[in-house]
């Protein structure tokens, strides 16, 4: 056992069932911080860094979010759907956000943002669910894996580790679980919120049946109880750890903000998960798009914005980084129906952490098109590489299969 | 002759379609193995095509659009019309799973709802082309494998779902191509020598050029995009159209074995690897599904037939898909839904949606059906459904703004009526100590153990004990496996 492990087995992390007093938490977050650099195992050392990946389903339209303002081929392809000049929330020269995304401004005034430009892969799919299984899978546009990117990265870090499992390394915040966050041997924990998901563990029922041991019939029975017991042990842990835990910070009373609140707690309550998922869906606007756009992407950035508020309250910014990417980007022309049909490269956002923060690369070049499409220079999975190499600390090419040069932003 | 016990009549009817009823078990018990498969056969001769519900035929989004275009409808009724299509494809969804749920016909919808994951296919709003492709596998579910192979690569939906629209003389599409030879017949070698080169498959691109379909929704063979040159596929050269792909690909003894170990995967044992008597009798089963040109009944008949198939290694071996597991519970005690929305929320939920299957390998199955919450939401299914519960889950949605009338609110409020006078019924003559065990026969792959007697102990006077317990016996994880 070493340090880190020692401090944490012994005077904190078991007295979860007790109300710890809040300077004794602090000193079980330095003490994580402060050994979790050094608890070497391999070369490559954990971090006891956070990710928290927030997932726009439908294919949120890139070039309304990160606008390319002085470009007339812009304004051109969008007469009706383009946002202004003068509305447009400038970063630099080239690109600002949408107006709707005010506190992503602000954080980027605080240098804790970062935009990636052009970010996809080789022969994109235009089908939601097809290009939603890629960038969940971190698979090839021709390859069909069953394993998320998450979900391995859960493999090798529980591997080796009997008991692991009963504290979730990954957590989404929904009913369901989805594909990137299911590994080989390991699953995340979806729970939408840590009370919800314990009392579903309860009663007499489910309770008997997580501590029997089944005959040993054929492998499929002793999974099925291993998971239930695994599932009741990790949301009895996870409720015994967050249910002490409440935020003072007052998030935006819709979907994202209530689940990215629930992250926060779950992060200031000293679980031991390092990966965090959430979605927000409805980005799909082949009709009427600014509108519904605009709705969305307000919530998004009051909700990422009071969450990053809160981990600076906190004291969390350095630890905690948030990526947010979408399945697609959208058509440079827009349709008959001031909307737009599915597209290819998109930006993708990581606010937090430590480092510089910046536009990382240049806007899409609106000459250079296929078929009406952007053209990819990054690949999503150089930045999964580098968040998992550089901000997990985990051998990236052993979960992605392949080495991707990584971007040297965390 | 060799007599089927119950257990094992539970086995074959759960493999072989969606679980047997309590009389279906009572009926059967004590036939020979043979005769029991036979009936299985006979309840499933019969086909009948799944229709849309009023005989209008529903306007598909291309046509609606043009409408739109040339001014005959505005842009408010070309979304009803959409929206319409949408609905049609969800109607298509849970008719097909009455088939499934129904007293006959069982081992025919399991037999399609296999060839669906095999034969991938997802469209959105085209609930014509879904229709047509749906009751195509379900046509040729049990019969000749080659015929189901050329039927389904000539149905609309899965020209458009591999874009075969696009596939041109001088400008080829080879999605189509690709995926007929890695998926639908003779798949990747694990070892060995590959099956197929680069080469093979854009050359039989070419060869499928001018396979198209009309707006009407009919196949169309389009001479003035096709290719007629010279193409050398898996050593031959020839003018070839696509039939004569086809037909070389069904020539190849790698599509049999392909075909026999998905199946045997399917129906016998879905472990990841084999040991060598199992290899051995796949390659015998591929070998006689060869030499049968393809006879899909026949092979399944020797399956069910073999006494292997009711060895302690394959009974309970298969973990239910979330469709397997609906139909099943809906099968076993006579359950009708009120409203279509709860059975695609179930579906939705646990990962399983009929007519969208992921991508075009299918779904994964096996193990993957299983995570912390999907097999919470199984255990609580019978009760949701039983009870007609309000339940506190939501599905995720996918972001498509056209699935979204899937996604419709009321998904989660189950109203349901369940047959527990005919379920019960079968059990009048079952003493109250009987009766759990009984129940297990009928619905868990092995005995029980003590832990669950004790769960399924009934307090003093209990009312309906029968129901109660079968509940109880629905919520176990061995209720996921057959």
């Amino acid at each position: 056992m070493n340090r880190r492990n020692f401090l944490q087995q012994s005077a904190f992390a078991t007295a979860g069932t007790m109300l710890i007093p809040s300077f004794l938490k602090a000193f079980e977050t330095q003490a994580k911080g402060l050994f979790g650099a050094t608890g070497a195992i391999s070369s490559i050392a954990p971090t006891g860094k956070i990710l928290v990946v927030v997932q726009l389903s439908g294919g949120n339209d890139g070039l309304n979010t990160v606008v390319p303002y002085r470009n007339d081929i812009y304004y051109r392809e969008r007469p009706s759907i383009a946002i202004k000049p003068e509305q447009v929330l400038t970063l630099n020269d080239e690109v600002g956000l949408n107006p709707a995304l005010a506190p992503l401004r602000a954080l980027y005034d605080d240098g804790l943002l970062t935009v990636i430009n052009n970010v996809g892969y080789p022969n994109p799919d235009r089908s939601h669910f097809r290009s939603m299984d890629i960038w969940q899978t971190a698979s090839n546009s021709d390859q069909y894996l069953q394993t998320g990117w998450v979900g391995r990265y859960l493999d090798a870090a529980c591997e080796g580790k009997p008991g692991a499992a009963n504290r979730p390394k990954a957590i989404e915040v929904d009913d369901t679980l989805s594909l990137s966050m299911k590994g080989r041997g390991q699953n995340a924990l979806a729970l939408i919120d840590a009370k919800k998901l314990f009392n579903q563990t309860r009663g007499n029922l489910v309770e008997t049946l997580a501590a029997t041991k089944p005959d040993p019939h054929h492998g499929d029975v002793a999974y099925l109880y291993k998971t239930l017991a695994e599932t009741t042990s990790s949301a009895a842990y996870v409720y015994d750890k967050a249910k002490v835990t409440h935020t003072q910070t007052t998030y935006p009373n819709h979907e994202l903000g209530n689940r990215l609140k629930t992250v926060s707690e779950l992060i200031q309550s000293g679980v031991e998960t390092q990966v965090y998922y959430v979605s927000i869906s409805g980005f799909d606007t082949h009709f009427n798009q600014p509108g519904q756009q605009e709705r969305l992407l307000k919530q998004y950035g009051e909700a990422v914005g009071t969450f990053m508020q809160d981990m600076k309250t906190a004291g969390r910014t350095q630890d905690v980084l948030l990526m947010t990417f979408s399945e697609f980007g959208r058509r440079v022309k827009q349709n008959a129906s001031n909307g737009t049909d599915h597209g290819t490269a998109n930006n993708v956002f990581l606010i937090g952490g430590a480092g510089n923060r910046k536009v990382f690369n240049p806007a899409p070049a609106l000459t250079d098109l296929d078929e009406g499409d952007l053209r990819y220079t990054v690949d999503f999975r150089s930045i999964y590489a580098t968040l998992l190499h550089d901000w997990l600390g985990t051998d990236d090419a052993a979960i992605l299969g392949q080495k991707f040069d990584r971007l040297g932003l965390v | 002759m060799q007599r089927i016990r119950a257990a094992q009549l539970r086995h074959l009817y759960s493999r072989a379609g969606f679980g047997a009823t309590p009389v279906q078990l009572e009926q059967s018990t004590g036939q020979s193995v043979r005769a029991a498969v036979q009936q299985l056969f006979t309840d499933s001769q019969a086909f009948t095509p799944l229709v849309l519900a009023d005989g209008e035929p529903l306007m598909e989004k291309k046509e609606a659009k043009q409408l739109m275009k040339a001014g005959q409808i505005d842009r408010m009724a070309l979304r009803e019309k959409i929206r319409e299509a949408a609905l049609a494809q969800r109607d298509i969804n849970v008719d097909w799973v009455d088939q499934m749920a129904g007293q006959k016909g069982a081992l025919r919808e399991k037999m399609a709802l296999f060839w669906h994951s095999h034969f991938a296919c997802r469209i959105n709003q085209r609930p014509r082309l879904m229709l047509n492709y749906v009751n195509t596998l379900r046509q040729h579910a049990l019969g000749n494998f080659g015929e189901l192979l050329l039927a389904v690569s000539k149905t609309p939906a899965m020209l458009q779902f591999l874009n075969n629209q696009q596939n041109r003389k001088g400008a080829p599409n080879e999605n189509f191509a690709r995926e007929v030879m890695e998926l639908f017949t003779l798949g990747k070698a694990v070892s060995g020598p590959p099956h197929y080169t680069e080469h093979d498959v854009k050359e039989a691109a070419r060869a499928f050029t001018g396979w198209g379909f009309t707006l009407e929704g009919e196949f169309v063979f389009r001479a003035n995009t096709h290719d007629e040159g010279e193409k050398t596929i898996l050593g031959n050269t020839g003018p070839y159209r696509g039939e004569d792909v086809i037909a070389m690909l069904l020539k190849d003894q790698n599509t049999a074995r392909h075909i026999t170990t998905k199946l045997y995967r399917a129906f016998v044992n879905e472990t990841a690897t084999f040991d060598k008597t199992e290899q051995q009798r796949i390659d015998k089963l591929a070998d006689r599904f060869y030499a049968s040109n393809y006879d899909i009944g026949a092979l399944m008949e020797s399956i069910f037939t073999a006494d292997w198939f009711y060895d302690d290694h394959n009974v309970g071996a298969h973990i239910k898909s979330p469709v397997e597991l609906l139909a099943g519970i809906r099968h076993l005690v006579g359950v009708t839904f009120s409203e279509p929305q709860p059975q695609v929320f179930i579906q939705r939920t646990l990962g399983q949606l009929l007519l969208y299957p992921p991508n075009v390998a299918g779904w994964a199955g096996g193990r993957n059906w299983i995570d912390s919450s999907s097999l919470l939401f199984r255990m609580k299914l019978p009760d949701y459904i039983f009870k007609n519960a309000n339940v506190a889950v939501q599905a995720k949605e996918d972001g498509d703004v056209n699935v979204q009338p899937f996604e419709r609110k009321g998904g989660n409020k189950f109203t349901t009526q369940v047959d527990w006078a005919g379920f019960e019924a079968a059990f009048a003559k079952t003493t109250p100590a009987q009766l759990p065990d009984a129940l297990a026969t009928c619905l868990l792959p092995w005995p029980l153990t003590p832990d669950q007697r004790t769960l399924l102990t009934q307090p003093a006077g209990a009312t309906n004990p029968i129901r109660q317990m079968a509940t109880t016996m629905m919520s176990f994880p061995e209720f996921q496996l057959c």
